[in-house]
C-alpha cells in the first residue's frame, strides 16, 4: 500500500503479564499513538498485546488462557489494538527480543512488496528476484536494514518501570537490550520524564540509541496497576471503571483472583533470572 | 435481606459538580465511597445521585446541561445504583449545595411516605395493628455529600461558603470525602472548629489506586484531537463526536 505522506509506519508491541489487563495498559497504546502522530513522522497502524506465558513463573500469575481472553474482551472496542497469543502458547518462557523478532518477521513477510526483499540480505531496492514462496529466514541470518521501506517499524511499548528494569541484574541480557533499542525502538510512557531521562543518560547503551527511545509523558496520574486490582478483588472491593466492564464481569464469573491465586509461584524463581543466572556471566554494564 | 443488612442505616450519596464531561473517575468515587461505608458495617448504600450544575453557574467552557445530563446518563447505563438527576440543572438560578441536599432529602422522604402508605394499604385491616405496621416502616435514608477531600479546604476560603450552610451540611447530612494516598485531609478538619465538632459525620476515604482524570484535561485533549479512550466511557466519546462538542471551534464560540 502506498504511503503518500512518507510517514514511517509503526506497530506497537506491549509485552507483560496483563494479570489482569487494566485501563492503564490500554491507555499506554492511546498515549503512544497520539505522541507518535504528533511528531508528524509516524503513522501507527497497529497495536499488539502479547501476554507472557505461564512459564514466566511470576508470583500470582494466573493461567494464560484467562489472561488472553480478558485482553481480547478488553480490546473488542478498539479498532487498532489486538491480542496475540503466540508468546503465551510457547512451552518455555521467551525473551522479549524473541517476541519482537517473531512479530517483526511476521510483519515483514506479510508486507507485500517486501516479502521477498527481506528474505535475502540487504539488496538494492528495485532489483527483481525470482519468487521464493514460504522461504523462512531465521532472524540471526540477516541484518535488519533501517532503510527497508514498506515494513512497518515494530516498537516495544512499555511503562518506565520496564525501562528501569533493564538495570536489574540477570533480568535482561545486555545484547538483547542493545538489539531492542538499535533495531526496533522503545516507546516508554512515563509519569515525570525525569527519572527515565536520567536512566537513559546513565546508560551508555541506551544513550547511544536515545533517538530510538521515545519518552511519552502521561498527562493524568494513572496508577491502575494489576497488583492493586488483584488486591481490591481479594478484599471484595469494586474495580469498576478501572478495567473494562467486560473484564470485570469475566473475573467475577470465573472467580479468578483470590488469596490462593495470589500465592501461585511463591518461592519459584522467575524464569529469566533462572535462565540468565545459569549463564554465570560477569555483571555487564548497561 | 439478612438481619445484619436490615439493621444498617440506608444511605444515599449525592455528588454535585460540573460533570463537564463525566469521567471514569467521577464514577469511581461512588464505588470507593460505597465500599468504604459498607465496610464500616453501619450503612447500606442504596443509591447514588449525580447532580450536574445548571448552565448559569457561569463557568468557562461549560457545555449545555442538556449534553452533560445526556452524557452522564450514557455513562451510568451499566450502573445499577447510580443515576443522574436533572433537578439542579433545571433551576433558573445557581443553587447552593445545601439546597440541592435539602431537595433530594425531601424527595426521598416523599417517596418514603408513599411507600409507607402503599405498604399499609396492602395489609388487610384485621392483621394491621399499629405496632406491626410501624415495624414494617422503611427507615428514612441518610443523605451524604460525596466529594473530594479538597472541598474541606475550600470551607475555609472566605466568602465561598455560608457558615450556616457548612454547619447544616456536616450536621444534618454529612460528608464522604475521597482523598488520594499521601494527602492529609484530617488536617483540614482539625483546623476548623466546626468541622471538628462534626467530624463523626465526615467520612474520609483514601483512594490508593490513583486515577486522576480531570475533566479539564479531558476537554483539553478533545480539543486537540487526542484520545480519551479508557478515561471516559465509549458511549460518552461517541456522544461527544456526534454532537460536535468540546471541539476547538465550539470552545472558541463560548
Amino acid at each position: 500500500m502506498e504511503n503518500p505522506d512518507n510517514k514511517t509506519e509503526v506497530v506497537l508491541l506491549a509485552c507483560g503479564s496483563f494479570n489482569p489487563i487494566t485501563n492503564m495498559h490500554l491507555r499506554l497504546f492511546e498515549l503512544a499513538k497520539d505522541y507518535l502522530h504528533e511528531t508528524g513522522k509516524y503513522n501507527v497502524i497497529k497495536g499488539i498485546i502479547s501476554p507472557v506465558g505461564d512459564a514466566y513463573k511470576k508470583k500470582s500469575l494466573i493461567s494464560a488462557s484467562h489472561r488472553v481472553t480478558m485482553a481480547k474482551l478488553a480490546t473488542e472496542s478498539s479498532d487498532w489494538v489486538q491480542v496475540d497469543d503466540w508468546e503465551s502458547s510457547q512451552n518455555e518462557w521467551l525473551e522479549t527480543l524473541k517476541v519482537l523478532r517473531y512479530h517483526h518477521q511476521k510483519l515483514a513477510s506479510s508486507t507485500p512488496a517486501n516479502s521477498l526483499q527481506n528474505a535475502v540480505p540487504l539488496i538494492k531496492p528495485g532489483r527483481k528476484r525470482k519468487q521464493e514462496a514460504n522461504r523462512y529466514i531465521p532472524a540471526k541470518k540477516y541484518q535488519l536494514s533501517p532503510e527497508t521501506k514498506g515494513v512497518p517499524q515494530l516498537k516495544l511499548l512499555c511503562g518506565a518501570d520496564i525501562l528501569e528494569s533493564f538495570g536489574i541484574p540477570n533480568l535482561w541480557k545486555l545484547e538483547d537490550i542493545t538489539e531492542i533499542v538499535a533495531n526496533h525502538g522503545l516507546v516508554c510512557i512515563t509519569r515525570a520524564g525525569n527519572n527515565a531521562q536520567k536512566f537513559i543518560y546513565e546508560s551508555d547503551t541506551l544513550w547511544q540509541h536515545k533517538n530510538n527511545i521515545h519518552l511519552v509523558e502521561e498527562w493524568i496520574t494513572n496508577d491502575i496497576s494489576s497488583t492493586k486490582i488483584r488486591r481490591a478483588l481479594r478484599r471484595g472491593q469494586s474495580i469498576r471503571y478501572l478495567v473494562p466492564d467486560a473484564v470485570r464481569a469475566y473475573i467475577e464469573k470465573h472467580n479468578l483472583y483470590s488469596p490462593e491465586s495470589e500465592d501461585r509461584n511463591t518461592g519459584v524463581i522467575l524464569a529469566p533470572l533462572q535462565k540468565h543466572a545459569r549463564g554465570c556471566k560477569q555483571e555487564q554494564t548497561l | 435481606m439478612s438481619l445484619t443488612m436490615k439493621s444498617r442505616i440506608p444511605l444515599v450519596l449525592l455528588a454535585c459538580g460540573s460533570f463537564n464531561p463525566i469521567t471514569n473517575m467521577h464514577m469511581r468515587l461512588f464505588e470507593l465511597a460505597r465500599d468504604h461505608l459498607h465496610q464500616t458495617g453501619r450503612y447500606q448504600v442504596i443509591e447514588g445521585i449525580i447532580s450536574p450544575v445548571s448552565d448559569n453557574y457561569g463557568k468557562k467552557g461549560l457545555v449545555s446541561a442538556r449534553h452533560r445530563i445526556a452524557m452522564a446518563h450514557l455513562a451510568l447505563e451499566t450502573s445499577d445504583w447510580i443515576r443522574v438527576d436533572p433537578w439542579e440543572s433545571e433551576q433558573e438560578k445557581w443553587t447552593e449545595t445545601v439546597k440541592v441536599l435539602r431537595h433530594h432529602y425531601n424527595e426521598s422522604l416523599r417517596s418514603l411516605h408513599f411507600r409507607k402508605e402503599h405498604m399499609r394499604n396492602s395489609w388487610p385491616t384485621e392483621r394491621a395493628t399499629e405496632d406491626f405496621l410501624s415495624s414494617l416502616d422503611p427507615v428514612s435514608p441518610e443523605l451524604k455529600l460525596l466529594c473530594g477531600a479538597d472541598i474541606l479546604k475550600t470551607f475555609s476560603t472566605p466568602n465561598l461558603w455560608k457558615e450556616e450552610h457548612i454547619k447544616e451540611i456536616v450536621e444534618k447530612f454529612g460528608l464522604v470525602c475521597i482523598s488520594r494516598a499521601g494527602s492529609d485531609p484530617v488536617q483540614y478538619i482539625s483546623e476548623s472548629e466546626l468541622l471538628t465538632q462534626f467530624q463523626h459525620n465526615i467520612h474520609l476515604v483514601t483512594e490508593w489506586i490513583q486515577n486522576e482524570i480531570s475533566a479539564t484535561h479531558i476537554r483539553h485533549a478533545l480539543c486537540k484531537g487526542l484520545s480519551v479512550k479508557y478515561l471516559i466511557p465509549d458511549s460518552v466519546i461517541s456522544y461527544i463526536k456526534d454532537y460536535n462538542i468540546y471541539t476547538e471551534e465550539s470552545e472558541r464560540e463560548k
